[in-house]
C-alpha cells in the first residue's frame, strides 16, 4: 500500500452484506460468527489467513456492535465465536500491518480499540453481555477481542491455546488493550501475564483456566452445550427488555464541492489549508422514536463523519466545529431522552461514545460559537471536547450558550470523568456553578465562567480566530497530536484511558523503531525468509 | 516405586547417573505402562510375541529377537553416536558449532517440533489398537506389534528429549503426550491423519507406507537440527523407521500380488470374485493414504518452515549430503498456485516453501515405491498399474486445501469433483467389503485369501514360524 494512496474507508455496511461475519439472533441471545474470508481483504496484497482481521472485518463488527443496540434490544447475550475448525482469531492481519503506513495502523488500532471498549460498553450499560467462546486457538488480537468480553471460555482439547505473542514474533505490543485487560480487567498476576506475553504458543485450556485468562474451559463434545448453557443462564440472571428494535438504515454522506454533507452534518474540506469545517445542524423536527430522531440520526452522522476524518483526510490538521439552528431544538430533543425508555439509554449511551471517539481524533479540535449558534444541551458537549473555543462577544447578548444536567455526567469521558469536572480541574467549583446556571449564558458569563477559550469582539473576531487557525496548523503535527492527547485527558486512569493511552505512547513509539519496522525488524521480517536483527541497547 | 534404570530401561544417555531424568521417569513410566495397556494392541498383551528390541547403539545392538510380553518390552532411550565436531548443517547459524543445550531463543519452537513429531508415535499405536483382531497371519500379526512396541520406543526417545532438555514445561507437555488419544472428540492427536481410523489391515499397510514415510523425512528434517541431542535421536529412530515402511510396502505389494493372482484364476479377471481386493480399490486406498500423508508437510509456503529453517532447527533432507549451499537465501521456489481460477507458476523465497521441498523429497521416494509394486504387478502377468495421485489432489492442507483438483492435478468444477470423488477415495461400500475380508488367521504359516504371502519370514525363521505364540 503507497503511502495515503489506498481508497476512502467506508464504514457503512450491512449485517446482510457481511463478508466475514455471520450474525444470528435466536431469542435474547445473539452470536456473532467470525468466518473471514481469506480472499477478501479489504485491498489487495496480502490474504487473511487463519481468520486473522483488516479493517474490513472490523468494521462488520463494529457495525454488529452497534446494531444489536438499536436492532436487536431484546438480545442479553452476545456470543462471539470462530466459524472454522480449530481457529478463532490470529488477531489483526500481519501482512496488512507491515504494508501498512504508520498513520493507518494507529488509525486502524484506534478504530479497533472504539470497537473492543464498545463491546464492554454494551455489557456494562445495555446488558448486553458478551461472551467469547473460542472454538480454537486465540491468539493476538484474537485474545484481545476475547478480552473485551465479559467472560471468555476455550475448548479444552488438547491444542487450542490463547495467546498474546506480539512480543516474542512480531517484536511490538498487542495494541489494542491487550496488556492493559489482563491486568486491570481479568486481573491476572504480572509475573503470569510476563510469561504469558513471552511465550509464543500462550496457555492452553488448563493454565489459562487456573490463571484467569480464560474464565472456563469445555471439552470438543461438551462445547456447543456449554457454551449455550454459559449464554442461557446470563440471560437468566439478566433484567429482560420486552422491547422490538428498529432497523439503523445506511448513514452515507453526498459528495459536495467542497467535501460532503448528511442532513445534518457537513464536513468542509480546505486542503490548501489543511482545515476542515465541521458543522451540525440543529434538530428542524420534533423528537420522536426511531432512527430518524435528531439525537441518533444526527449523532450517527457525526460518528461517520468524524470516523470519514481520520481516515481519508489525514493532510486535515485542524477541525472547526460549529453547530448552527436552533439550540431549543437541541434541547427539547435531550429532554426527549429522559423518559427512561430503553431507546432513550441507548441513544444517550451511544451520544456518549460519539463524543469519546471526538475526545480520541488526532486533529486539533477548534469550537466556534457565533451569533445562531446551536450549543447547548448534549451538543455543548462539543465544546467541552474542543482543544480550544473561541466565542464571539456581540454586543447584544444574542451570541448565547446553554450548559444543562446533560453535562453532568451522562456523557463520561474514558477516565469516568464528565467534560465539565476535566476542564476545571484546580476550580471544581465552577464547573459545579456552571451546571448550576439554569439559563443562557452569553460571551462575557461565559468568558467569567471560564466557559470558553476566548471571547473576541467582533472587530477582533475574524482576525483572532483565523490566526489561531493558522498559527496551529503550521505547527509540527506529532507534537500537536501528542500536547492535544496530553492536555485531554487529564484525570484519572482508567482501563478504558489507558488502552488509549498505552497505544498512543508506547506501541506507537514501537511501531516506528527499527527494531519493528526496520530493514531487518521484527515486524518487517515475520513471514519472510530471513530473521529479524534486533539493536539491543534499551531505551 | 523404585527402577533398576538400566536393566529395566536400555539406554545409552546415562540414564543410571541422571537423577533429574530418573525423577522425571519415575512418574512417566508408570503412565506410559497404563497407556500402552489402556490404548495399545487389544488382546495378546499376555502373549509371547517375536520382537526385535534395540539393547545398544553398537553394530547389531538395535536387532536383538527373542520371545517377549509386550508389556514387558524394554524401551529404551538411544541417540546414535555424536559426531566429532558436529557443525550446525544449514540456516543462518550454518557452519557453527551444534548445541548440546536447547538455546533460550529457540526452545518454544523446539519444544513444539518435538511435541509435534512425538505426538504421532503414540497416536498410530492407538489407531492399529484393534488389528491384533484381524490378521491375515501371525508373521502380518508380529509385525504390527513390533510395529507398534517400537512406535512406543519413539515416544520415549521423543518423551527423553522433552524431560532432559525442556524443564517442567517439558513434563507436562510429556504428560499431556499420554492424555490425547487418536479420533477423540475431545481430546484428539495434533495432526489430522493421525485422528483417521485403522479399521482394515489394506489401511495399516497404507498407513505404514505413507503415514509412516512422512515420519521418515520428518525425521531426516530434524537429524539436520542443529539441537544436537534431537539430530542424534532422529538418526536412530530413521534406522527403525526403515522397517515400517518395508512393512507397509511389502504388505501392499502382497495385496496387490495376490489380486493380480486371483484376477488371474477368475473366468472374467475379477478378483473381487475370488474374495480378493481388486487393483483398482487398492488404487483408492493408496490415494487416500497419499494424500493424507502429503498434508503432513504443512503448507507450501509457511512462515514456520521458514523461521525452522533459518534458526537451523530444521534442514533439508540430506541436507549435508545433498546441498552445498546451506542458508537457502535469495533463492526462489516455483510452485503452481491457483489465481483466479486457473493455474500459473509463482515463486515463493526457498525459504517459506521449504515444507514443499521436503514433500518432493518424499514424493520421489514414493515413486520408487509405486514402480516397485508395478514391477509386481508385471511378474505376476497384470496389466494394471498403480499410480500416484497428483500432489494437489484431495489436499487438507496448504495452498490447494479443499479446491477440486482431480488425481492428475488438473483443477475441474465442484460438480466434476463431486461425482467423481467415489472412483477416486474409498466408498462406504468399498470401506465395508475389505472390511468383510478381515477375518484372522491364526495358525502358524496360514495367510488370508487376500494377501500373498511374504517371500521370507523374519530373522532367517522361515514364512510358518509361530511369531506370536498365545499363553
Amino acid at each position: 500500500m503507497a503511502d495515503v494512496s489506498f481508497p476512502p474507508v467506508s464504514f457503512d455496511t450491512h449485517p446482510s452484506r457481511y463478508v466475514h461475519w455471520v450474525l444470528s439472533v435466536e431469542g435474547a441471545v445473539a452470536t456473532m460468527t467470525m468466518r473471514v474470508q481469506e480472499d477478501r481483504p479489504m485491498w489487495p496484497g496480502y490474504e487473511l489467513k487463519l481468520n486473522s482481521y483488516d479493517l474490513s472485518v472490523d468494521i462488520e463488527l463494529a457495525d454488529a456492535v452497534q446494531r444489536l443496540r438499536f436492532e436487536h434490544p431484546e438480545v442479553r447475550a452476545v456470543v462471539v465465536t470462530g466459524g472454522y475448525d480449530k481457529i478463532f482469531c490470529a488477531g489483526a492481519n500481519i501482512r496488512m500491518l507491515a504494508s501498512s503506513t504508520h498513520a493507518f495502523k494507529v488509525n486502524f488500532c484506534k478504530f479497533t480499540n472504539e470497537t473492543r471498549c464498545g463491546i464492554e460498553d454494551a455489557t456494562t450499560n445495555s446488558g448486553q453481555t458478551w461472551i467469547a467462546a473460542l472454538n480454537g486457538t486465540a491468539s493476538g488480537g484474537g485474545y484481545e477481542l476475547a478480552e473485551a468480553c465479559q467472560e471468555i471460555y476455550l475448548i479444552d482439547d488438547g491444542n487450542s491455546a490463547v495467546s498474546l505473542p506480539e512480543v516474542p514474533l512480531l517484536g511490538v505490543l498487542p495494541g489494542t488493550g491487550g496488556l492493559t485487560r489482563l491486568t486491570d480487567k481479568r486481573k491476572v498476576r504480572r509475573d503470569m501475564a510476563d510469561l504469558f506475553c513471552t511465550k509464543a504458543e500462550g496457555f492452553k485450556a488448563r493454565d489459562a483456566v487456573k490463571y484467569r485468562f480464560v474464565d472456563g474451559s469445555f471439552t470438543r463434545s461438551k462445547w456447543a452445550e456449554g457454551v449455550k448453557a454459559r449464554a442461557a443462564a446470563i440471560v437468566a440472571a439478566a433484567t429482560p427488555r420486552e422491547a422490538t428494535g428498529f432497523a439503523l438504515p445506511p448513514v452515507l454522506p453526498e459528495t459536495t464541492a467542497d467535501g460532503f454533507a448528511y442532513r445534518s452534518v457537513k464536513v468542509q474540506i480546505d486542503p490548501v489549508a489543511r482545515t476542515a469545517a465541521l458543522t451540525i445542524l440543529a434538530p428542524t423536527e420534533a423528537p420522536s422514536v426511531g432512527a430518524d430522531t435528531w439525537s441518533l440520526r444526527a449523532w450517527r452522522e457525526l460518528d461517520d463523519a468524524l470516523l470519514r476524518l481520520r481516515f481519508n483526510y489525514l493532510d486535515i490538521g485542524l477541525v472547526t466545529v460549529r453547530a448552527v439552528g436552533e439550540a431549543e431544538a437541541v434541547l427539547a430533543h435531550d429532554v426527549a431522552l429522559d423518559d427512561g425508555s430503553w431507546f432513550a439509554t441507548e441513544v444517550r449511551f451511544f451520544q456518549a461514545r460519539v463524543l469519546r471517539r471526538l475526545d480520541n481524533m488526532a486533529k486539533s479540535l477548534f469550537s466556534i460559537l457565533e451569533p445562531g449558534n446551536a450549543f447547548a444541551g448534549s451538543l455543548f458537549e462539543v465544546v467541552l471536547a474542543s482543544d480550544r473555543s473561541y466565542m464571539l462577544a456581540d454586543d447584544d447578548g444574542a451570541n448565547r450558550v446553554r450548559v444543562t444536567a446533560a453535562s453532568g455526567g451522562r456523557f463520561p469521558m474514558a477516565s469516568g470523568l464528565s467534560r465539565l469536572q476535566a476542564r476545571y480541574p484546580g476550580t471544581p467549583e465552577l464547573g459545579v456553578r456552571v451546571l448550576c446556571e439554569d439559563n443562557w449564558i452569553d460571551a462575557a458569563r461565559a468568558e467569567k465562567l471560564e466557559l470558553v477559550t476566548a471571547t473576541p469582539d467582533a472587530i477582533d473576531w475574524d482576525d483572532e480566530v483565523r490566526i489561531a487557525v493558522e498559527e496551529r496548523i503550521s505547527l509540527s503535527p506529532d507534537a500537536l497530536t501528542g500536547m492535544e492527547q496530553n492536555l485531554r485527558f487529564g484525570g484519572p486512569e482508567t482501563c478504558d484511558n489507558k488502552i488509549f493511552g498505552r497505544l498512543t505512547a508506547w506501541q506507537n513509539w514501537i511501531f516506528q523503531r527499527p527494531n519493528a519496522v526496520g530493514e531487518r525488524g521484527a515486524l518487517k521480517m515475520f513471514g519472510a525468509p530471513e530473521r529479524a536483527v534486533f539493536d539491543y541497547r534499551r531505551t | 516405586m523404585s527402577i533398576n534404570y538400566d536393566e529395566r530401561i536400555p539406554n545409552n544417555v546415562n540414564l543410571s547417573s541422571d537423577k533429574r531424568l530418573q525423577r522425571a521417569l519415575e512418574t512417566w513410566q508408570p503412565a506410559f505402562l497404563d497407556w500402552w495397556k489402556d490404548v495399545g494392541p487389544v488382546g495378546f498383551q499376555a502373549d509371547d510375541i517375536y520382537l526385535r528390541t534395540a539393547v545398544s547403539t553398537a553394530p547389531g545392538g538395535w536387532a536383538q529377537f527373542g520371545y517377549t510380553k509386550m508389556p514387558d518390552y524394554r524401551w529404551g532411550i538411544f541417540l546414535s553416536a555424536p559426531e566429532e565436531d558436529r557443525r550446525i548443517p544449514s540456516g543462518d547459524h550454518a557452519g557453527e558449532p551444534v548445541w548440546q543445550e536447547v538455546p533460550g531463543e529457540y526452545r518454544n519452537s523446539l519444544r513444539r517440533i518435538i511435541v509435534t513429531q512425538a505426538d504421532t508415535e503414540p497416536a498410530s499405536v492407538e489407531q492399529q489398537r484393534w488389528l491384533g483382531q484381524t490378521a491375515p497371519s501371525l508373521y502380518d500379526m508380529r509385525n504390527l506389534f513390533q510395529v507398534n512396541v517400537e512406535e512406543g520406543r519413539h515416544l520415549w526417545a521423543m518423551v527423553y528429549l522433552l524431560q532432559a532438555y525442556f524443564g517442567k514445561d517439558g513434563r507436562d507437555e510429556a504428560d499431556d503426550l499420554l492424555a490425547r488419544r487418536s479420533g477423540d472428540a475431545d481430546k484428539p492427536r495434533i495432526l489430522d491423519a493421525f485422528n483417521q481410523p485403522c479399521p482394515d489391515w489394506l489401511t495399516f499397510f497404507c498407513f505404514t507406507c505413507f503415514t509412516d514415510r512422512d515420519g521418515k523425512y520428518q525425521l531426516g528434517a530434524l537429524a539436520q537440527s542443529g539441537f544436537d541431542p534431537l539430530s542424534r535421536t532422529c538418526n536412530f529412530m530413521l534406522i527403525e523407521e526403515a522397517h515400517h515402511l518395508s512393512v507397509g510396502e511389502g504388505g501392499v505389494e502382497r495385496v496387490l500380488r495376490r489380486a493380480a493372482q486371483l484376477a488371474k484364476q477368475d473366468p472374467n479377471g475379477d478378483a473381487r470374485n475370488q474374495g480378493g481386493i481388486p487393483v483398482a480399490m487398492i488404487q483408492k486406498w493408496i490415494n487416500y493414504w497419499f494424500c493424507y500423508s502429503i498434508d503432513l508437510f504443512g503448507s507450501e509456503i509457511s512462515t514456520n518452515a521458514a523461521d525452522f529453517f533459518a534458526a537451523g532447527l530444521k534442514g533439508r533432507w540430506n541436507e549435508a549430503k545433498d546441498y552445498t549451499e546451506h542458508t537457502a537465501l535469495n533463492q526462489s521456489y516455483t510452485l503452481p498456485m491457483v489465481k483466479n481460477g486457473a493455474l500459473t507458476e509463482g515463486d515463493v523465497p526457498l525459504r517459506n516453501a521449504m515444507n514443499d521441498v521436503l514433500r518432493q523429497s518424499y514424493i520421489k521416494d514414493t515413486e520408487r515405491v509405486v514402480k516397485r509394486w508395478n514391477q509386481a504387478l508385471e511378474e505376476e502377468g497384470s496389466d494394471e498399474r498403480i499410480t500416484l495421485p497428483n500432489s494437489r489432489f484431495f489436499r487438507r492442507q496448504g495452498i490447494y486445501a479443499n479446491l477440486p483438483f482431480n488425481p492428475q492435478g488438473e483443477l475441474i468444477t465442484q460438480a466434476e469433483f463431486d461425482a467423481k470423488i467415489s472412483g477416486w477415495l474409498p466408498s462406504d461400500a468399498d470401506r465395508a467389503y475389505v472390511t468383510s475380508l478381515m477375518t484372522p488367521c491364526t495358525a502358524p504359516g496360514e495367510m488370508a485369501n487376500w494377501i500373498a504371502a511374504p517371500r521370507k519370514g523374519i530373522h532367517g525363521n522361515p514364512v510358518e514360524f509361530e511369531y506370536v505364540r498365545h499363553v
